[in-house]
């Protein structure tokens, strides 16, 4: 039960700092925007939608990755990290706390996004809003392992969307898969297989990427 | 260590030996595949540079682990030569895929080949490996970060052919078969010699790089002693 | 020689050049190791002057 108060209570510190500062949100709602704007141009004739499905998700990774590339700047120019480490709490609490609240910033982004891409281009069925809340938890979990593990390199932001990439190519496929095809199932149930799989390695193996 | 291990030169000879005999079976020994012609001989070579570089990835996996569990100082250092070691074969087999899909399809890349695209998926991850790892000052930290997403590649390997299994259906509905039905006899026998020519050469590969790495550390701790 | 040989020939050749390439960076480094060896062996003040006093230490 202290694990999840734990988890609670690092997780409203992240929202509230986002809520005091505002500098996560905005820009990922800019830039998902932006990216609509950019693709309309990139497409030349009337896009069908199977082409533009692939660009949502190319815009989908894309702001995510922004988010995700924030997620331990604080940590990083206060030095907190060391603070966290040394509290009395399990050191996975860091990783799912943080996950979550990437989570809610990827999340609310999309409450503005998918809109605007109906609005843009082609509307959006019942399968790709489960492959969208399927997929964030993946790109959530696995990005956020990852950001703590590139904040702590010289490369810092340049190294995340290298770590990231190649191992979110499974989840692009199955978003895709869920978006274009008929029977959405065996996609769906794939991005599920994976995010429990991530999920459990991520959680298995946080404790060694913040401790030395 | 307390095991015996194979000295270096006899590891060395018996490679020279294994992949100069694989090379006679597969010019001079195996007969033409009926569908694929004369073509098909790249394949002995190139899926058992395949196979090899899958056992170099799962061996470093296997070291991080070790030195993630037991803190096995010697486990990071093998791991990195494993990756390092597999890198270097999934080149090759990235070369040889290319000329084999200019030659069956007249194209220096082909997507409908899952292999071939797990490959190039994997060679990315595996060179963020790289980028990682020399982004970070040696010590523990390093060595953890590398063990960590080293142990990643082996959860990325059938989740990605997995998925790309699962894109197929998306891409290409057709079903390609390579070793179909006529993989038996002198093509099999070629085959396992090819395989088991490579997995020696990776494994004198790496004792040599390894032993190389090793003398490095410890002529540097002898300098700073002596300093 | 056909077209289809020549690639498979061509294959095989570039398999055979990237191990080579990479024994001979094997070497490479394994030839700076051996120089550095012997800077740090220069460094050592004569050995056998050296070690002489300590042998006789151990005699009884």
């Amino acid at each position: 039960m202290t694990y999840v108060r734990d988890v609670g209570a690092l997780a409203r510190k992240d929202l509230l700092l986002e809520l005091r500062a505002r500098d996560t949100l905005p820009a990922m709602l800019l830039f998902v925007a932006a990216i609509f704007v950019v693709f309309h141009f990139a497409l030349p004739g009337t896009p069908s939608k199977l082409e533009t499905t692939g660009f949502l998700w190319v815009a989908i990774l894309f702001t995510a990755l922004l988010g995700l590339g924030r997620a331990f700047v604080p940590e990083r120019e206060q030095r907190t990290m060391d603070g966290l480490v040394l509290a009395p709490c399990d050191r996975s609490a860091i990783w799912l706390a943080k996950s979550l609240a990437t989570l809610a910033f990827l999340a609310a982004a999309e409450v503005v996004a998918l809109p605007l891409y109906a609005l843009f281009f082609h509307g959006l069925g019942g399968a790709a809003v489960a492959a969208v809340i399927l997929a964030d938890l993946g790109i959530c979990a696995v990005g956020t392992f990852l950001g703590a593990m590139a904040v702590v390199t010289r490369a810092r932001d340049l190294l995340l969307p290298l770590l990231f990439l190649p191992l979110a190519m499974p989840i692009v496929v199955g978003a895709v898969g869920a978006t274009v095809v008929d029977s959405p199932g065996r996609y769906l149930g794939f991005l599920a297989l994976y995010d429990l799989l991530f999920a459990v390695v991520c959680w298995a193996s946080f404790e060694y990427v913040v401790a030395e | 260590m307390g095991r015996t291990r194979i000295p270096l030169p006899a590891l060395a000879v018996s490679s020279v030996v294994l992949v100069t005999t694989a090379l006679a079976f597969v010019f001079f020994v195996a007969p033409n595949d009926q569908s694929l012609g004369f073509s098909q001989r790249i394949f002995y070579f190139h899926v058992s540079i395949a196979f090899a570089a899958y056992a170099c990835f799962i061996c470093g996996a296997w070291q991080a682990l070790r030195h993630l569990w037991k803190r096995d100082p010697r486990a990071d250092l093998a791991s990195y030569v494993c990756v390092h070691q597999g890198l270097i074969f999934g080149t090759m087999v990235l070369i040889t895929g290319s000329i084999w899909a200019k030659v069956a399809w007249g194209r220096w890349w082909i997507w409908s080949e899952d292999e071939l695209v797990l490959f190039l998926v994997l060679y990315l991850f595996y060179c963020a490996y790289f980028m990682l790892r020399f982004s970070v000052d040696p010590g523990p930290q390093r060595a953890n970060l590398s063990a960590v997403y080293a142990l990643f590649g082996v959860v990325l390997i059938p989740v990605s052919f997995s998925a790309i299994r699962l894109a197929r259906a998306y891409f290409h509905p057709q079903v390609f078969t390579l070793h179909g039905p006529n993989f038996g006899g002198w093509i099999l026998v070629t085959y396992c010699m090819a395989q088991a020519a490579m997995l020696v050469l990776a494994y004198t590969l790496y004792r040599l790089e390894i032993g190389g790495k090793r003398l490095d550390v410890r002529l540097r701790r002898l300098r700073e002693a002596l300093a | 020689m056909s077209t289809t040989e020549k690639y498979v020939t061509a294959a095989y050749c570039v398999v055979f050049a990237l191990v080579l390439v990479y024994v001979l960076i094997l070497a490479l480094k394994l030839q700076r190791l051996e120089r550095e060896v012997d800077e740090l062996a220069g460094r050592v003040p004569d050995e056998d002057t050296e070690q002489a006093p300590q042998e006789p230490a151990r005699v009884g």
